[in-house]
């Protein structure tokens, strides 16, 4: 398989070395070639032309559902979805069937990767059977490859589990990400608390829930020293209070999702269970709030919390419905009108989208310096296409954006200079 | 029974959110008409003659369900009960499975009663039958609040311009919220009161008045609707007792006297007596519960004949 080729006439965008410039692409032998390096006779050549070359997208938070559940997504399935969006890494979280919280269950996560069309990054439990009572073991899951460690799902409501999960994790140099719910608040909720959940007839979640957990976990980072990732953030609330934690240097990142930035609760009207997802769709403020946050460099970071669930799940009552949406082939696009208007510049779009994952889960890329290895997206920012349910290739079909005119997609897409994903047309 | 230019065209009754101003009032006048048919010796007309009407309640109701079945009865259609139980219906498939199963039978309605919101909704994406929404969660429960303004039209003469007060668990009736959106939308003044506790946030941007206290909810009030209070709830602390409920927020006759000297009293039924409503009131003389109860078999007749009409 051809692993040395030339993008030629592309827009490079690499900013941690500050470089957002015209120009072509060299690769040999699955790596980046320095400038001025001759190029192989056998390197094939891509006409570039109108296309962005960045570092390859890293999505930190999704759930690829194996082991045991893999009716809704498998390691091979989510990452051909992962390919096709225009990512060449994921960080799966813990939540599956058994709960990866050994080495045993990320060894077999790593195993089936190997088929896989992205790097796949385990993220380990914070606590056994993410049951919130004891510590997982962080240094044999780091031996077996974990990255992180997260109770994603569910909150770790003991604080003081979570305080020593920090404190112990920081000893085997592995993020702590939080899924920060105060669940005492949120229980009884399915959507946001506010107007159209009473219109609605449905319970609501406070925003309340999430800033009193965020807040939680800044102040354990603040106290403890250690650095706490904020997953999936949702309200205006807890973005002011990571953005004020930040400015008096707390160790504290965030990410948030797509959706976040692009609906609200008015999504869910029509009892959209493809609207119904946890942490909620908020309100237009929030999704102000979450704008204005990836201007200002408040959050590090886009993950798209992609949750497959198939129609059992989705095809009932809003009550009954599973939470989350499927999110890795919309990103891109998604991220782009963030660009579009004039939000964040492309140089912050590959921050967001992989310099910063990278940097937080300390993971090779983010960068497209020379030697390093080519993992590469090739982005179309103008191409016009729509959603469609035929289109999408996760295994499950849960977007609220099916139907959707989007504009711009990945149309290339390697990992060590092997074709992970070329867009057909 | 004529507006210039309007027609009905309703195919199902979801909620009081779907209907205009110019629907209620055809509803309404609708039912009067039918009104008369319960009062002849012999209650039946052929109307719906042929036509077959499921009653599907996964919620257990004796009054709504009687109410819709003698409706049905009085316009000659053939009903059907299928009463499901919730419990069983942890998953959803359940509810959408057996309404594809009853509508393999072709029926002509489906009333639904459910205990989550928008199932009613559900339905309707899943079979081609009307879907009459017979309460769903703590949506709505449009044939409840259409038989409610049809109670207050008969004993005022008109809905617009007067002052309802609603008092009591407002959070969880989808009596209240359908009757929010329906006087209001009939040009009445709906005034709300209960425990904070249980008034749902943003309340007033649905076109309610929050009020800060009971006497402010009921003084001058031409009608005071009292909704039934659930038993607290075992993992929400929503109140201290029901005790302190009655005290503090139940309508006596006292709480009456703040109200206009024709006011009438009103409730969904069933009654907590001397809870939310004490006896003397909810049997008092301004108390039009029983002229509810017969009101909303000549709603439900309405409502069946229009669907019907649509379809
Ligand atoms: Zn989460």
């Amino acid at each position: 398989m051809t692993t040395s080729w030339l993008f030629e006439n592309g827009r490079i965008i690499d900013p941690r070395r500050g470089i957002d410039r015209p120009g072509s692409l060299l690769i040999v032998d699955g790596v980046i070639a320095a400038e001025g390096t001759a190029v192989p006779s056998e390197a094939r050549r891509i006409d570039a032309a109108g296309c962005w070359l960045v570092p390859g997208l890293i999505d930190m938070h999704v759930h690829l559902r194996e082991p045991g559940q893999e009716y809704k997504e498998d390691v091979v399935s989510g990452t051909r979805a992962a390919a096709a969006g225009g990512f060449t890494g994921v960080a799966c979280m813990p939540n599956t069937r058994p709960v990866n919280d050994c080495r045993a269950v990320t060894v077999q996560i790593l195993e089936r990767a190997r088929q896989g069309y992205a790097r796949v990054y385990p993220v380990g439990a914070i606590s056994k059977g993410s049951r919130g009572e004891q510590l997982a073991e962080y240094g044999e899951m780091k031996d077996a490859g974990v990255v992180a460690v997260s109770d994603d799902g569910v909150p770790v409501l003991d604080s003081q589990l979570m305080r020593r999960a920090l404190e112990y994790a920081g000893d085997h140099h592995l993020a702590v990400i939080s899924h920060s719910e105060e669940v005492a608040l949120s229980r009884h909720g399915v959507m946001n608390e506010g107007l159209t959940a009473t219109r609605m007839g449905l319970m609501g979640i406070p925003t309340a829930a999430e800033a009193i957990m965020v807040y939680r976990e800044i102040a354990l980072a603040e106290y403890t020293g250690r650095p706490v990732h904020v997953a999936h953030v949702s309200t205006a609330m807890a973005t002011e209070l990571i953005r004020s934690a930040k400015a008096r240097g707390v160790r504290v990142t965030a990410e948030t999702a797509p959706h976040y930035f692009t609906l609200t609760e008015e999504a869910v009207q029509g009892y959209n269970t493809n609207a119904k997802m946890n942490p909620p769709l908020r309100t237009e403020a929030d999704r102000q709030a979450i704008r204005q946050g990836l201007a200002d460099g408040t959050f590090d970071a886009i993950a798209t919390d992609h949750a497959p669930h198939s129609q059992l799940e989705k095809e009932v009552e809003f009550d009954l419905a599973a939470n989350g949406i499927i999110g890795l082939e919309t990103a891109v696009p998604l991220t782009l009108a963030l660009v579009r208007e004039g939000v964040i510049g492309p140089g912050r779009f590959v921050e967001l989208l992989s310099v910063n994952p990278a940097r937080i889960l300390g993971v090779p890329g983010g960068t497209l310096s020379p030697d390093s290895s080519a993992d590469l997206t090739v982005i179309n920012p103008e191409l016009a296409f729509v959603y469609t349910r035929e289109s999408v290739v996760s295994k499950s079909k849960n977007s609220p954006f099916l139907g959707w005119n989007l504009q711009g997609r990945a149309v290339m897409t390697m990992v060590a200079g092997r074709q992970t994903f070329t867009l057909n047309r | 029974m004529k507006t210039t230019g309007y027609h009905f065209q309703q195919k199902h009754i979801l909620g009081i959110h779907h209907l205009s101003p110019d629907d209620i009032a055809f509803i309404l006048r609708t039912a009067d008409s039918f009104k008369e048919i319960s009062t002849r010796t012999i209650k039946k007309v052929p109307t719906l003659r042929g036509r077959t009407i499921v009653n599907l309640f996964f919620e257990p109701s004796t009054r709504t369900r009687l109410s819709f079945e003698i409706a049905a009865k009085r316009m000659s259609a053939d009903t059907f009960n299928v009463t499901a139980s919730t419990s069983s219906a942890t998953k959803g498939e359940t509810l959408i499975d057996t309404a594809r199963n009853i509508a393999a039978m072709k029926p002509d309605i489906i009333i639904l009663r459910h205990s989550f919101s928008g199932a009613p909704e559900l339905l309707t994406r899943y079979i081609d039958a009307a879907v009459i929404n017979a309460g769903d969660g703590t949506h709505e429960h449009p044939s409840q609040s259409l038989l409610d303004m049809m109670t207050v039209q008969e004993h005022k003469g008109r809905l617009a311009g007067l002052k309802i007060a609603i008092i009591g668990d407002i959070l969880h009736s989808r009596v209240a919220h359908s009757n929010i959106l329906g006087f209001t939308r009939m040009g009445a003044r709906v005034f709300v009161y209960g425990p904070a506790t249980l008034i749902p946030r943003d309340l007033a941007e649905l076109g309610a008045t929050v009020c800060a206290s009971l006497a402010e909810a009921v003084t001058e009030a031409d009608v005071v609707m009292t909704l039934r209070i659930q038993k607290e709830r075992q993992s929400d602390p929503l109140l201290p007792s029901l005790r302190e409920y009655a005290q503090k927020y139940g309508v006596t006759r006292k709480v009456m006297d703040w109200a206009r000297p024709d006011a009438i009293v009103m409730h969904p039924g069933p009654i907590n007596r001397g809870v939310e409503l004490m006896a003397d009131v909810a049997d008092g003389p301004r108390s039009v519960i029983l002229d509810q109860v017969t009101n909303g078999v000549a709603v439900r007749m309405a409502l069946l004949y229009l669907v019907m009409g649509n379809s």
